[in-house]
């Protein structure tokens, strides 16, 4: 870990006005995963911009009869809130499904949309990898590739997006607010949030430099049942192989969306009109295109029976 | 050396399926570029003040210095273990502010004025928590490594219980949270015993549980 | 003292302490969190530094330029040591690579450099200034390729036969013949492998974690050139071993290169995610077995054959072991084959041979089963042996394997388990039932203690053995306390330190029974010297209750020492009893699993285990060694995985949430019968082990529940949804 300086934000705008004032410095929230990679030097921030004691973390109702839910509620107040159990189980559901209970306390709804990825070459800065090192090449492209995505990536990167919550989010139709340094605020639909590798795989989001997330809004209640279901080799404590969010209505229509398999958080709405004939209909325009390895095609067969099993558990 | 091109792609089934196309050299190169610029820079020293195990703490730490590592070798409370370092194992799990966290994921400036309770602030050899006395009679433990983890975890999730936060295996989330063996398991996962005491650990946490209903 | 014919009736046979389900005497240290680890030892070095790993980034090849400078001029940085600086090193006896690299690298993540500096964060931001140029080789990473140029290994028995194997098995009614494969598996111990260093002029004292402290001191002392009485290695507590910490490894030698050449004392821990490349791991194997059979069920012809890599100058995993005793057969062989393979270096983990061997080999018993429309448990039990079948005449000291199998199937509800596959369904998931044996062979091991009598009355015992969460200082407290007649807490136990009477270690599951058996013959002196303090006959005296009594005379035992403390030191050593008597440990698993009818999610449900293992010294530890193992082996079904990227050489995924082992979730409540033995062949504790009977087997009973719950047969571990997907009910 390289040294940096660290200060405590005395309001957003601040904070983002001091992650704007030196390049390469972050803010840190939970610190889960931007500790996790500063300990092995995948990331190394020369300065620290604490945002803990902003107040961000209250949930609030929203104008539109929705939530708004502050960037910095940890996991677990988020899971727990009786609203969201009430409202919006999916979101609860994809949230005690991911890391640890340990984890949950510290890690806050901002810092999960914002984690990356699992990949182990990503992990190892000695190997070829183009997220972390742009132009590098790809050592999961022929080499360990199990866990990897099967849509939305390049020749650059295949990498997947490891949240569940985000997953939930994205089914949720959830939006993202900001605040720049300037003091500009910005809504951001989170269909619009993250960024397809391409040619660029280190960037993830439409997030500016030093835009501080400042909430992240779910609209009302869609009602329907809410089933989240993650496939993994562990029962707990691991990330997901696949992993398969829907809210499903009485008349047989839905939504859903996918963790495990690509990018970002998946979701193809047109995809949508097919839940009336089934899991094999809808999987295969979710996943149209897909681009697998040996070793990762198998998700195209889990996605189809997991959203069937999801399907029939909604129904049962 | 065996390199099979493992980027042949199945167009086979429904899906039309794709490769990933990329041309792709049987061995990626080697980088020798690190991520981040060879510059050695200045460590930062900042003062912190916190509440451990009831009593006053005032460290002048390196920023880089974890919560784990200001306890273990700063006050020379080294009953909380380093398994990882990565927030993978549940070792350095402590209360902060009443909640279990991973002290390895966060740093000892990020918490002036917290209040820390470790395993040393839980009970003594003399004087053991019931969860600790529970432990020893159920045999929840063999190399103790991860021990002082899974006490301060089960001491959070008790609490976590009674605070009605849902879990992975709650059945209706809409209800109140339960105790029970399912979620004991599920709440306790992120605390790793390779060594594979779960079984009575389980117990251990159990009898205390029910000793307390 | 010396073991050469078996034992009679001693004082351990009272069971008064011995045999007690007693809580651990460590128990309130570790549970509060004061027993003190390798890297905790503030206590003994209050001013040590902090020593960094610099890990090679290649698996094979050369360092064409290491680059300190920058590294050197870093802020805290006292001193770095590469090969170099190091001077020439010694490779240790039981090392197969060096554990400071360099110019050559032997495999990916071995230690190349320690950066030394005040604090532990200036040391690894250091480390990482350290820039290292190198010439790649080609290697060999990939066993399947490597297969065809195994060869014969140089030590064990490579080739073994009786009889005429490929007559019986050409000719058998009924035969299997199938291949099967396990992956390469990591200790993955929680306490990553620690030491700290001091120097006192060429003296060395390293408080470190390693299992066995003889093998230790030898091992440093020959790695840095120094008389072994120079070495002192202090391991009072280890974090789990499994095998891992049998060995010195690049903590050690790196914290006492950085120590010399900084002037402090020096702590190193190896970083989690450096651990999986940089240490030892239980290589992969690829197996053939083959099993001839009548058709009702008599074994004929059995064959097995391993093939598994090492670095050159490595050994094989013996997988084929268990198969030369486990069943009955006239016509048998095995053949154990190694390749040269440039990954890291392959040695022993918990159960080695025999945890590979029977991941194999009880798949293929309940592929023989079902051939042959017999219960698996049925088949198993009619090809018991009581004698070596390789050395007919040659009897096995105790064989209760049938018990343990039937004790199991009655305990378990096996008859409930449906011989067709796929019929048993509970909602969503599918539901199925797995047996297998368990077999392990009993190894004992030289192993020495002092016992001392305080003037208090207390008794301490002092050896090097160590407690790597099997329940030593428990069962050696035990034996000290029924041989002198004490209460169990007047007896204090240390160990861990090379400085005393030299044990049998933790390893080959040896340590239980061996380690004991040595605290036994330092007693059997001590008693000696008390009666003799106490004007008693020694062979007449009884110890009990604290009193000595003889000749209708009964003194309190403190009496004996109350002039001075009486110290008695001696080992066990065994005579040829083995050429006699096979020994070994058997048990059997039974496992309920259920599988998730669309996702293929494979979760335990219930877990068996029956063992025969002599006597049980402390049901309650040796209750947790078998539970324990069961997790190991639910992670050897169906998770635990070093991935190997065959083009780079390295294990992919070396960190915890990579490679994946059991937590809390994956494991059912387990339950654990011992079956009354004592085994009076073994020691005079008439103890066998049991902390790696508990793993053998555990896996192939999870791999066959699988089959059992939904008809597909899995031969390459681990069991994960991916293999068994295709071949679900549609959804």
């Amino acid at each position: 870990m390289k040294p940096f300086t660290y200060e405590k934000a005395s309001s957003p705008a601040q904070a983002a006005t001091a992650v704007a004032r030196e390049r390469g410095a972050k803010f840190i929230a939970g610190g889960t995963n931007l500790l996790d990679l500063m300990k092995i030097e995948v990331e190394a921030p020369p300065h620290l911009v604490d945002i803990n004691g902003l107040g961000l973390d209250a949930i609030a109702p929203t104008d539109e009869g929705g939530l708004r839910v502050g960037a910095l509620v940890r996991n677990t107040d988020l899971a727990a809130d009786a609203r969201i159990r009430r409202d919006y189980g999916l979101l609860t559901r994809a949230l005690v499904a991911g890391a640890s209970g340990q984890l949950r306390n510290k890690a806050t709804t901002a810092g999960n949309l914002l984690q990356r990825t699992r990949c182990p070459y990503f992990y190892d800065t000695h190997q070829a990898c183009n997220k972390r090192l742009p132009g590098s090449g790809c050592a999961a492209l022929g080499g360990f590739s199990r866990s990897h995505a099967i849509v939305g990536v390049s020749n650059a990167c295949i990498a997947v997006h490891p949240s569940d919550m985000a997953v939930a989010m994205r089914a949720l139709d959830a939006a993202v607010e900001t605040v720049k340094p300037d003091g500009t605020t910005r809504r951001i639909p989170i269909a619009d949030f993250y960024k397809l590798p391409g040619s660029t795989p280190h960037v993830e989001n439409v997030l500016a430099a030093a835009e501080l997330i400042t909430a992240v809004t779910l609209p009302k209640p869609v009602g329907g049942t809410h089933v989240y279901h993650k496939v993994r080799d562990r029962a707990s404590y691991a990330f997901a192989l696949v992993s398969v969010a829907a809210v499903l209505q009485p008349d047989g229509s839905g939504r859903v969306a996918l963790g495990g398999v690509a990018p970002m958080p998946w979701r193809v709405e047109a995809a949508e009109a097919n839940l009336p004939k089934g899991a094999k209909a809808v999987t295969s325009s979710l996943l149209a295109g897909a681009r697998t390895t040996p070793q990762n095609a198998m998700k195209v067969a889990l996605v189809e029976r997991t959203l069937g099993a999801v399907i029939a558990d909604a129904g049962a | 050396m065996d390199i099979t091109d493992q980027l042949n792609i199945s167009r086979r089934g429904f899906l039309k399926l794709t490769a990933v196309s990329a041309t792709v050299a049987a061995t990626p190169p080697l980088v020798a570029r690190a991520a981040v610029p060879d510059v050695a820079r200045a460590p930062v020293t900042q003062q912190v003040a916190m509440e451990v195990n009831g009593k006053p703490a005032t460290l002048s730490l390196d920023t880089r210095t974890t919560l784990l590592d200001a306890l273990r070798e700063h006050m020379h409370l080294t009953g909380t273990k380093k398994g990882c370092d990565h927030g993978q194992c549940g070792a350095c799990t402590v209360l902060v502010d009443g909640r279990r966290i991973n002290s390895c994921l966060t740093l000892a400036v990020m918490h002036e004025g917290s209040k820390v309770t470790t395993i040393e602030g839980l009970g003594t050899p003399d004087a053991l928590h019931p969860l600790q006395a529970a432990f020893i009679k159920h045999d929840g433990y063999q190399c103790g490594y991860c021990t002082p983890g899974q006490i301060c975890s089960a001491v959070g999730v008790l609490d976590e219980i009674r605070r009605d936060v849902p879990s992975h295996v709650t059945a209706d989330i809409g209800a109140k949270a339960t105790f029970s063996t399912a979620e004991l398991r599920e709440r306790m996962s992120g605390n790793i015993c390779r060594c594979g005491a779960y079984s009575n650990i389980v117990e251990a946490i159990t009898e205390v549980q029910e000793g307390r209903a | 003292m010396k073991f050469d014919t078996p034992a009679t009736t001693n004082p351990i046979d009272r069971l008064k302490v011995i045999g007690q389900p007693h809580d651990r005497i460590d128990g309130p240290l570790k549970t509060t969190g004061t027993a003190h680890y390798a890297y905790e030892r503030h206590d003994a070095v209050p001013n040590h530094v902090y020593g960094y790993i610099v890990p090679a980034t290649i698996a094979k090849g050369r360092v064409v330029n290491i680059d300190t400078a920058t590294a050197r001029r870093a802020p805290g940085v006292l001193a770095i040591v590469t090969a170099k600086e190091a001077g020439p090193l010694t490779k240790g006896q039981y090392n197969t690579a060096k554990l400071l690299g360099g110019p050559e690298v032997q495999h990916y993540h071995q230690a190349l450099a320690v950066v030394v500096a005040e604090t532990f964060e200036e040391a690894r931001a250091a480390a990482g200034l350290v820039r290292v140029d190198y010439a790649r080789s080609p290697g060999a990473f990939d066993l399947a390729a490597a297969k065809g140029r195994a060869v014969k290994p140089e030590d064990g028995q490579p080739d073994t036969a009786v009889g005429d194997f490929a007559g019986a098995f050409a000719s058998a009614p009924v035969t299997l013949d199938a291949m099967y494969t396990t992956p390469d598996q990591s200790h993955a111990m929680m306490e990553p492998h620690a030491t700290i260093a001091a120097w006192e002029g060429d003296k060395l004292t390293l408080w470190t974690a390693n299992q066995m402290i003889h093998w230790g001191k030898g091992d440093v002392a020959k790695t840095l050139g120094l008389p072994p009485d120079n070495v002192r290695l202090v391991s009072p507590y280890i974090g789990g071993g499994f095998g891992g910490k049998l060995f010195v490894r690049a903590d050690a030698i790196l914290a006492a290169l950085g120590a010399k050449a900084a002037g402090r004392p020096v702590a190193v821990a190896l970083p989690r995610p450096v651990m999986f490349n940089n240490t030892t791991h239980r290589p992969a194997t690829i197996q053939r077995i083959r099993i001839g059979a009548t058709p009702d069920g008599k074994i004929t012809a059995i064959g097995h054959e391993s093939w598994s890599g090492d670095l050159p100058g490595g050994g094989p995993e013996t997988a084929v072991q268990q198969t030369r005793l486990l069943y009955a057969g006239a016509n048998r062989m095995t053949a154990t084959r190694l390749a040269t393979l440039d990954l890291p270096e392959g040695n022993a983990m918990r159960a080695p041979g025999e945890a590979s061997g029977l991941m194999a080999l009880e798949i293929a018993m309940d592929e023989m089963a079902e051939k042959l429309k017999l219960d698996p448990v049925d088949f198993r039990v009619r090809n018991d042996t009581q004698e070596d079948p390789e050395k007919p005449g040659r009897r096995f000291s105790q064989r209760n394997f049938v018990q343990c199998m039937r004790k199991g199937a009655e305990q378990f509800g096996w008859s409930k388990r449906s011989a067709t596959p796929g019929k048993m369904r509970d909602g969503a998931w599918l539901v199925g039932m797995g047996v297998a044996s368990a077999f392990r062979n009993n190894l004992v091991m030289k192993s020495g203690a002092r016992v001392r009598l305080g003037t208090d009355g207390r008794a301490t015992v002092e050896t090097d053995m160590t407690d790597i969460g099997t329940g030593s200082y428990t069962i050696i407290a035990q034996t000290a306390a029924e041989m002198l007649g004490l209460p169990l807490s007047q007896v204090s136990v240390v160990l861990g330190d090379s400085s005393f009477p030299v044990s049998s270690g933790s390893g080959g599951q040896w340590g239980g029974n061996s380690s004991t058996a040595g605290v036994y013959a330092a007693c059997v002196k001590l008693r000696e010297a008390i009666a003799g303090a106490l004007g008693m006959d020694a062979a007449s005296a009884v110890f009990d209750d604290g009193k000595v009594s003889a000749g209708g005379r009964s003194v309190p035992i403190a009496e004996a020492a109350k002039s001075g403390e009486i110290v008695a030191e001696d080992s066990m050593e065994y005579g040829d009893l083995e050429k006699t008597f096979q020994q070994s440990t058997f048990g059997a698993h039974f496992v309920e699993v259920a599988v998730h009818a669309a996702t293929g999610e494979i979760r335990v449900r219930r877990m068996l285990a029956v063992c025969a293992a002599g006597r049980i010294l402390n049901p309650k530890s040796a209750r947790s060694q078998v539970i324990g193992a069961m997790t190991m082996g639910v992670g050897a079904a169906l998770m635990e995985d070093l991935y190997v990227d065959k083009r780079l050489g390295f294990f992919v995924n070396h960190d915890l949430a990579g490679y994946e082992v059991p937590v809390h979730a994956d494991i059912p409540h387990q339950e654990v019968i011992f079956l009354d033995e004592a085994d009076p062949v073994s020691s005079p504790m008439k103890a066998k082990g049991v902390g790696e009977l508990g793993l053998c087997g555990v896996a192939a009973a999870i791999a066959n529940a699988v089959y059992n719950a939904t008809g597909v047969r899995v031969r390459d571990y681990p069991v994960t949804l991916d293999k068994l997907l295709d071949r679900l009910p549609t959804v």
